[in-house]
């Protein structure tokens, strides 16, 4: 169904933290394959792993207390965690390029938004001062910053949060990346500037043809902005589908539990909430059978004993469980 | 529906933070009109929303309507005691009645007191179970009802979970047995399937209890889930305020539709096919509000009279009230 390129192929990622208490099982064997000008959303809620998978793929998570144990993470032909550090340089912020949750804390407080935007350029393309200045303001107008020549100079603190934002973004994009990996863009925003940026980005990436992985635990922005969606778990994929596929005609316990558990703004209330009784669990411990066992209303002996597989349960549509719900028993 | 007395009357209240200038003498320069004037009523067992964006002024008047900032201008009364102009012994009877529960599980939770001294806390100081052993079964029983074991009385915050938090936040709000309680953002730090857990808790205890909650929230299909009534702030004034479904389904001012409008719905087919209305530019200071109608400068539809003239707050439809010219 996929004409385009495979642009990125992680393969079985497995990262861990040692920390006092322990080892942290962060990511237990993630998988997951982007092609160009796709957007793909990764889903789940604090702790999953989702950032944390990104986040080693771009060579961000300091080894140590890290540890990327295992995996390859190809770009263009080439495995990014064999990578050196000089060598991942080079393609950081230049051919994949990242914009975090928080701008305040991510962006320095002690440079103007030019001098940051204009790093990549200097870095990456080597441009002069004169030609990365003009290139800076053209960047500012493509994310929507008024009267950029002026507010360049400007230090983060003078912007708002949906400003800062779209700093982040013009940063991001300054060499024409082929992936931008946007981490909780606009968690931190309110709602009617999240949809401005989430406007933009539509915009931009369709513009210039940019794969897009967006990370965040809203089910509802997910619904407008990805293609693909892969839902993750204590460190684990466990259902990965087609957008329409994933709301339509969910098969992971988990994603039913968490589409039944949210509000909705569309409807008139029908019923209560059903919660998902429980909370994630403690990554302290290595993983044994299906994480999502002692919360699951379809528990049976197998999913203690062993860990499923991604298994396919229709088209392009994978989950990680040994019930069948649409057929209201075990798999064979 | 409302045949008595709503258990809470706020009128024209008002919140400004004095913004002050100077090193030797300190002049003042102006002022965060935070809370500019809001007037509404809550009846007994109703759960009114307030809704707004960062910087509307809803937690500042969640905490103003409970006294715990001196009002500005306006009256705020609560079972008929006048939150800002009562004695201390009507103050004090006001305080076991009127409760809050805060929207930061880790900050509002004292991390060296145990949970038995933090539920404790409003039956000791209000003199309800002087008894320290009495007090212990009363907190055991409060923990039991949120749903948390009272084994972990003698725990620190530190050592539970942020859903685990909020339920301590929520006994310790019932222990003085109160009336009325101001949720402000009760769900927001909380992941998504915990969320659910604590709404559903506050729905059942209301339920039994016979509570009021005034609920402040910036997520507004949690909002449209667990609310009877729903007004909508924006820097510092009520635009628009109506039933639930009426407001989700009729809304009338055009920053209510915007906001709508902007929520994004978990069904992409649905999602796909939306009209969005995209407002311009960032939410002005509280500082310098526009003059006229505050939403003017980003309004899709502001006229002439928006920019001199701030609209009136009428009743356009049964218990539907709107601010705004074009309406």
């Amino acid at each position: 169904m996929n004409r385009r390129q495979v642009i990125l192929d992680l393969k079985d990622l497995r990262t861990r933290f040692h920390i006092a208490e322990g080892t942290v099982y962060a990511v237990n064997g993630v998988s997951l394959t982007l092609h160009e000008c796709e957007t793909i959303a990764i889903v789940g809620e604090s702790g999953c792993g989702k950032s944390v998978t990104m986040l080693s793929v771009m060579g961000l998570i300091p080894v140590p207390p890290g540890e990327i144990v295992s995996g390859q993470a190809f770009y263009r032909g080439r495995d990014l965690l064999a990578m050196s550090e000089a060598e991942m340089e080079h393609i950081r912020g230049k051919e994949l390029a990242m914009v975090f949750q928080d701008p305040m804390t991510a962006l320095n407080p002690v440079l103007t938004i030019g001098r940051q935007i204009s790093e990549p350029l200097r870095v990456h393309l080597n441009m002069d001062h004169a030609t990365a200045q003009q290139r800076v303001v053209e960047l500012l107008e493509q994310v929507g910053i008024p009267d950029p020549k002026n507010r360049m100079n400007d230090y983060p603190h003078q912007f708002s949060g949906g400003m800062r934002q779209r700093a982040m973004l013009a940063m991001a994009l300054a060499c024409a990346p082929s992936v931008l990996i946007a981490d909780e863009p606009t968690t931190a925003l309110d709602v009617t500037i999240q949809a401005q940026i989430i406007e933009l980005v539509t915009r931009l990436r369709d513009a210039l043809c940019m794969a897009v992985i967006w990370i965040t635990h809203d089910l509802g922005v997910v619904a407008g902005l990805a293609e693909r969606v892969i839902v993750m778990y204590a460190g684990l994929v466990v259902e990965e589908a087609s957008v329409d596929e994933l709301y339509d005609d969910p098969r992971h316990p988990y994603t039913l539990a968490l589409l039944a558990a949210l509000p909705r703004i569309d409807r008139r209330r029908d019923r209560r909430l059903k919660s998902i009784p429980g909370a994630p669990p403690n990554l302290l411990v290595m993983p044994h059978g299906c994480p999502f066992a002692p919360r699951c209303e379809f528990v049976f002996d197998r999913c203690r004993a062993e860990t499923p597989p991604l298994l396919p349960v229709a088209i392009e549509h994978r989950a990680r469980c040994w019930y069948d719900v649409v057929n209201g028993k075990p798999f064979e | 529906m409302q045949t008595s007395q709503p258990l809470v009357k706020v009128r024209d209240l008002r919140k400004h933070f004095p913004v002050r200038r100077g090193l030797i003498i300190e002049r003042q320069i102006g002022s965060v009109k935070a809370v500019d004037g809001i007037t509404f009523d809550i009846a007994k067992g109703e759960t009114l929303g307030l809704v707004g964006e960062s910087g509307c002024g809803k937690t500042t008047a969640g905490r103003t309507i409970l006294g715990l900032y001196p009002a500005t201008s306006g009256q705020a009364l609560i079972d008929g005691i006048d939150v800002h102009h009562s004695n201390r012994e009507a103050i004090k009877m006001l305080r076991r009645k009127a409760q809050m529960i805060f929207q930061d599980p880790y900050a509002s939770l004292n991390p060296r007191w145990t949970v038995a001294g933090i539920i404790g806390e409003p039956l000791r100081v209000h003199n309800i179970l002087p008894d320290p052993q009495a007090r212990a079964e009363r907190v055991k029983e409060l923990m039991l009802r949120v749903g948390l074991s009272p084994q972990l009385i003698n725990r620190f915050p530190h050592e539970f979970s942020g859903g685990q938090r909020q339920r301590i936040g929520v006994a310790r709000a019932l222990a003085s047995n109160p009336s009325f309680i101001v949720c402000d953002e009760p769900i927001s730090a909380l992941d998504v399937s915990i969320q659910a857990q604590v709404v559903n808790l506050l729905e059942d205890l209301q339920d039994e209890f016979g509570l009021t909650y005034l609920f402040i929230a910036h997520d507004l299909s949690m909002v449209r889930h667990i609310c009877d009534r729903v007004a909508v702030m924006y820097l510092g004034v009520i635009v628009e305020l109506a039933e639930r479904d009426e407001l989700y389904e009729h809304p009338l001012h055009p920053y209510t539709q915007a906001l709508l409008s902007a929520v994004p719905i978990p069904d992409p087919k649905k999602d796909r096919s939306r009209q969005r209305i995209i407002l311009a530019g960032d939410v002005p200071s509280p500082l310098n509000p526009p003059p006229g109608c505050r939403f003017h400068p980003r309004c899709p539809i502001a006229m002439d009279q928006c920019s001199r003239i701030q609209p009136e707050w009428r009743e356009v439809a049964p218990g539907h009230w709107v601010a705004c010219h074009a309406v």
